[in-house]
């Protein structure tokens, strides 16, 4: 497969990044690279094959529903880079 | 012999005796940090004042004969693992400025052992990268040759730990993060089985191959540290419940009658010949001491690379979705701008190239109409490279092989062709798509003196083997005791 430079920018856009047209060029080459490396998994027969997502199979970590001790309002705010001391601030939404 | 000579064990016996206190060695690290990481550039960030109060603090317990083996021994942590109120940058300009309010479950042990923090060690940017030059703030330097790449993405971490700026460390490893640094620095690395130490309070980089551990300069050294962070924490639902054994207790088992697999893929083209003859001749030593040394085959190893390179830039582009300027970190909000200028605008001046890069293909990756074709094919192709591990560990107890395909290579290098530096995992990331435990030591020299790693992988849960394979082999040789000459 083949990606061009016009799914570049619309990944861009998937991934919240804003590229540059110099960026999305060197980006449309290397990923054609590094794709054309993962085409190499077509050759193998997974008709058959389960998916692995994890590679332990553990299953259902329960816990007590327990209220514990979490982060203040002023810890959970600290690296906050605008807040009104309550709550995150962020640009007008709607 | 000079202090941040010493081994962790050396010092820690050194202490116990009160012939010197942990203040003094601190300081005398501290030194040596001084001294060595202007060129280095180990560390991120230095946190004296409270190593310092650490020192005290192991120096009354250790003065009541209390304390154990890491009480008052300084050693640095990877500015991935979060600190409480110390920065924590992850290498990135995007975290340049976040300091944790809480430690890693990992750090807080290390605390309760009596650890003395140092500092925290530089890394490639959100841990992706294998020479550490994809740091935002700067690479870190090969102490055994200033021109060359330490590895990656721990490669402060191994640095530090090869220079004496620490006496341990702990990275992480996602595809070979502690592994192939510790094979270039000429220390030992070891990756737990994934859910052997807890991830709770480490920075998601590929939440199903993530896994912290250990550098040390020796494999006794591994133990003491690894008995400390190993366990389950209920903080992280995939840390696992299986018991933790006394690690130390498993250093003179011996390798007498154990079975040693040698994948008969991992010795092609590519490999090179320096490389290929250290590592044969440590299993020619591993050989004399009485292990049974058998060819397996891992046939699915040529696709470790493109399954790796699919799922755990598509783990990252979801994990790194969290970095919106919104809660934490670098934010860009230029008057009048809209919440979406904010994310495009913070996002892609947050990032460097290669993270940016890995977003990029995890988010096609995981697109609609190109998912079942990568994501989905890569899981599948996961299960049949997983399989391979679990049948050669049928007929041998651990597979022993070369680290890294080279010694290090210069700064600058592979900047530019990340399909090269890609390459430079090839040995190691198997171990994270399987969730084996695996184990980096120093095994020689090239001619140009540039460390080359041996590298042991085991069943899950077999890191008593490890290091047992590793004690045996330190025993018998004395590459791990060559200092780089700083």
């Amino acid at each position: 497969m083949k990606i061009t430079a016009e799914e570049v920018a619309h990944v861009a856009r998937l991934a919240r990044l804003k590229l540059s047209p110099e960026q999305t060029e060197k980006l449309t080459g290397q990923m054609n690279d590094i794709l054309s490396a993962m085409d190499k998994l077509r050759e193998v027969d997974t008709s058959q094959v389960e998916a692995t997502s994890h590679a332990l199979e553990l299953t259902g970590a329960f816990r007590p529903d327990e209220a514990k001790a979490s982060l203040d309002r002023d810890q959970s705010l600290k690296n906050a880079p605008a807040t009104d001391g309550e709550n995150f601030v962020v640009p007008r939404v709607i | 012999m000079e202090l941040h000579e010493l081994t962790l064990s050396q010092a820690a016996s050194l202490l116990k005796k009160r012939e010197i206190s942990s203040r003094e060695l601190t300081q005398a690290i501290q030194k040596r940090i001084a001294d060595t990481d202007g060129e280095l550039h180990a560390y991120l960030t230095l946190t004296p004042e409270q190593a310092l109060k650490q020192a005290e603090a192991a120096d009354r317990l250790l003065a009541q004969g209390q304390g154990g083996p890491l009480t008052g021994i300084p050693a640095g942590i990877k500015d991935v693992i979060c600190t409480e109120n110390v920065r924590t940058t992850c290498g990135s300009k995007i975290l340049a400025n976040f300091v944790p309010p809480f430690d890693a479950t990992l750090v807080a042990r290390l605390k309760a052992a009596g650890m003395v923090m140092l500092g925290k060690h530089n890394m490639d940017e959100f841990a992706m990268g294998s020479s550490t030059e994809n740091s935002a703030f700067g690479p870190t330097k090969n102490p055994w040759d200033l021109k060359a790449i330490p590895g990656g993405s721990s490669g402060g971490s191994a640095a530090s730990v090869a220079a004496g700026s620490s006496f341990f460390a702990i990275g992480t490893d996602t595809g070979g993060s502690i592994r192939q640094p510790a094979s270039h620095c000429g220390v030992v690395g070891l990756k737990p089985t994934y859910g052997r130490v807890s991830r709770f309070g480490l920075v998601a980089f590929a939440s199903s191959l993530d896994q912290a551990g250990p550098f040390a300069r020796t494999v006794e050294d591994m133990a003491q540290v690894l008995s400390v962070i190993a366990g389950h924490d209920p903080q992280d639902s995939t840390s696992s419940p299986t018991p933790v054994p006394d690690y130390a207790k498993a250093l003179d088992r011996g390798v007498k009658g154990l079975k040693l697999g040698v994948p008969k893929e991992y010795f092609v083209a590519g490999l090179d010949q320096e490389v290929e003859a250290a590592v044969r001749e440590g299993f020619r030593v591993l050989e004399s001491l009485g292990a049974e040394i058998l060819e397996v085959s891992l046939p699915h190893t040529d696709y470790a690379l493109p399954v790796y390179y699919i799922i755990a830039p598509a783990e990252a582009s979801s994990n790194l979705a969290r970095y919106d300027g919104v809660k934490y970190g670098f934010s860009l909000r230029p008057e009048g701008a809209s919440l979406m200028d904010m994310y495009l605008g913070t996002r892609s001046q947050g990032f460097g190239p290669e993270v940016i890069r890995r977003i990029m293909l995890g988010t096609y990756a995981l697109s609609a109409g190109y998912y079942e074709a990568y994501y989905g094919k890569a899981g599948q192709v996961r299960t049949l490279l997983k399989q391979d591990f679990l049948d050669a560990f049928k007929k041998v107890d651990a597979i022993i092989c070369p680290t890294a395909p080279t010694p290090a290579f210069d700064l600058g290098q592979k900047v530019d062709d990340p399909l090269q530096m890609y390459l430079s995992d090839i040995f190691t990331l198997s171990c994270n798509l399987a969730g084996l435990c695996g184990m980096s030591l120093p095994a020689g020299f090239s001619a140009a003196g540039r460390p080359i790693g041996l590298q042991v992988l085991g069943p899950h849960f077999a890191e008593e083997t490890l290091l047992a394979v590793g004690h045996a082999f330190q025993q018998a040789t004395d590459h791990h005791q060559r200092r780089p000459a700083l």
